[in-house]
Order: C-alpha cells, then sequence, then structure tokens
C-alpha cells in the first residue's frame, strides 16, 4: 500500500468518497462551535470586544498561508511525478486560499481601524499577504487562460514556486523586519507571552475548524475536476470518432 | 444578549463579511461539483 496509490483517479475518488462525510462533519462542528464559543468570549482589557476578531483572523490567515503551502507541495508532485490528480488539488485549493486570505485582510482592516487607527499600513506583514493574495488571484487567471491543461499544469506550478516567497515571507516577515504595526505570534509558546487560556481554547477548535473546512473543500472540489477532465476526455475522444 | 459595546459595529462587520465570503465559497464548491457530476453522469448513462 503506497500514497501514489491516490494518484489514481478512480481510487482517489473512491477513497475521499469515504473520508468526506466525516470531514464534513468535524468542519461544521469545530468551525460553528469555534466561532460561538469565542464570540461569547469576554472583552480584553485593552482591546475590548475587538479581541472576537481573532477566531477568524488567525485561522483564516493559518490557511491562507498553508493552503498555498499545500499547492506548493501537489504542484511540486506534478512537476516531478506528472500525477494529474496533484495538478488538480492545486487548481482546487486556489479558491479556498484565496477566500482565507481575503478574509484575513478584510478582518484585519476592520481590526486594524480601532486599535492601530488606520484601515491600512504598508507594514511587512500586510503588504506580503496583499502580494499573497494577487499571486491567487494570478495564479487563478493562468490555469483559466490556458488551454491544454498540462501546460497550465506547468505554468502554474512554476508560479505556485515563485508565490511560495510570498506565503512564507507573510508568515515571518515580522521577524525578518522588526518593524511595522502588525505583532507577532499570536500563539506564543514563550514564558509571559502566552494568549489566556479564555480565548486559547476557542482559537484552537476554530484553527481546527478552518483546516477541516479547508480540507473538505478541497478535497470536493478536486473531485469536481477529475470529473470535468474525465468528461473533456471522454468528448474528445468522441470528436476524434 | 451579547454586550459589544463601543465595538458592535466592528465585530458584526468582520463576522458577517467573513461568514458571507465563507457561505459563497462553500456554495460555489457545492454547485460546482452537482454540476460536474451530473453532466459526467448524463453523457456515460446516454453511452
Amino acid at each position: 500500500m503506497s500514497i501514489w496509490e491516490y494518484a489514481n483517479p478512480v481510487k482517489f475518488l473512491r477513497a475521499s468518497g469515504v473520508v468526506l462525510p466525516w470531514i464534513v462533519a468535524g468542519a461544521a462542528i469545530c468551525t460553528v462551535g469555534g466561532l460561538v464559543w469565542g464570540f461569547l468570549t469576554p472583552e480584553d482589557y485593552r482591546q475590548g470586544s475587538t479581541v472576537k476578531i481573532v477566531f477568524l483572523h488567525v485561522p483564516a490567515a493559518l490557511m491562507a498561508i498553508n493552503a498555498w503551502l499545500m499547492m506548493l507541495v501537489a504542484s511540486l508532485i506534478w512537476l516531478i511525478r506528472r500525477h494529474h490528480v496533484s495538478a488538480l488539488a492545486a487548481k482546487a485549493a486556489a479558491p479556498v486560499g484565496a477566500v482565507m486570505t481575503l478574509i484575513a485582510l478584510i478582518t484585519g482592516a476592520i481590526w486594524g481601524q480601532p486599535m492601530w487607527g488606520t484601515w491600512w499600513e504598508w507594514d511587512p506583514r500586510l503588504t506580503s499577504f496583499l502580494v499573497l493574495f494577487l499571486f491567487y488571484l494570478g495564479y487563478m487567471a493562468l490555469w483559466e487562460a490556458i488551454e491544454d491543461p498540462d501546460s497550465a499544469a506547468d505554468l502554474t506550478g512554476l508560479l505556485c514556486l515563485v508565490g511560495s516567497v510570498f506565503a512564507l515571507l507573510s508568515r515571518y516577515a515580522v521577524n525578518f523586519w522588526n518593524q511595522g504595526l502588525h505583532q507577532g505570534a499570536s500563539l506564543s509558546v514563550a514564558p509571559g507571552e502566552r494568549m489566556s487560556a479564555v480565548y486559547r481554547y476557542p482559537l484552537y477548535v476554530s484553527m481546527l475548524g478552518f483546516f477541516l473546512l479547508f480540507l473538505a473543500l478541497v478535497l470536493i472540489r478536486t473531485r469536481t475536476e477529475i470529473r470535468r477532465r474525465r468528461l473533456a476526455a471522454l468528448l474528445a475522444r468522441e470528436n476524434r470518432a | 444578549m451579547i454586550e459589544l459595546g463601543k465595538y458592535a459595529n466592528t465585530v458584526m462587520s468582520a463576522y458577517g463579511i467573513s461568514l458571507v465570503l465563507l457561505a459563497a465559497i462553500i456554495l460555489q464548491t457545492w454547485r460546482a461539483n452537482a454540476r460536474a457530476r451530473r453532466d459526467l453522469e448524463e453523457h456515460e448513462s446516454r453511452g
């Protein structure tokens, strides 16, 4: 038994069909549970009720970066081993990652206005996140612009490699450049910097929910892409006959 | 009723916009999947 078995579209459809209901159920329970629990937390003594935005902002930002890294791994598998399912999984993840990035940007702006006194600042982390969002848009546009699916997978794979620099920058920009408004890691393990358990536990649940939601959406979208590809192949075969 | 104080609009707009975006990507994913499955099944059933 090897993981590469799931590069076979039929096996992927069968295996993903078995696990999907469980992942969807877990995503619904954890996302709704985490957000409701987070919404019910008490006000922070400094940030007031705006602290409740953390339960959206941090999980969305986490998934925005990790979605791109998942696309990077899938693209590398395509470029090296030529497994079509991996290229389709990368394509499937892009719109979900773009929505996560947009949520992180919008909630960050809404949160920043009362806390920093501005909606936007050309801060290293904010700027690298905006560039990451533009990379998501470019990646999706490139898939749509190229007719031949294998050429599209090749070129978007290369774009994904380049964009990975910004995905990593958006995570570590605060550490690289010790300037800007954005704080460091929200979930620091350093003594004295840990977030209060009142906020930390619902945040963990919300992060798990966003991860499972991302996983469920990517699996469903990959199944959609496989079916589309299968239909296109059947139509092409009929046209040739 | 949950008391959000002077930041009620800030918190509600962050949650409102985020939930609309999440609902949009979930709905679009579900509809596209249903259409792709239906199109393929129809084609395969025609033989």
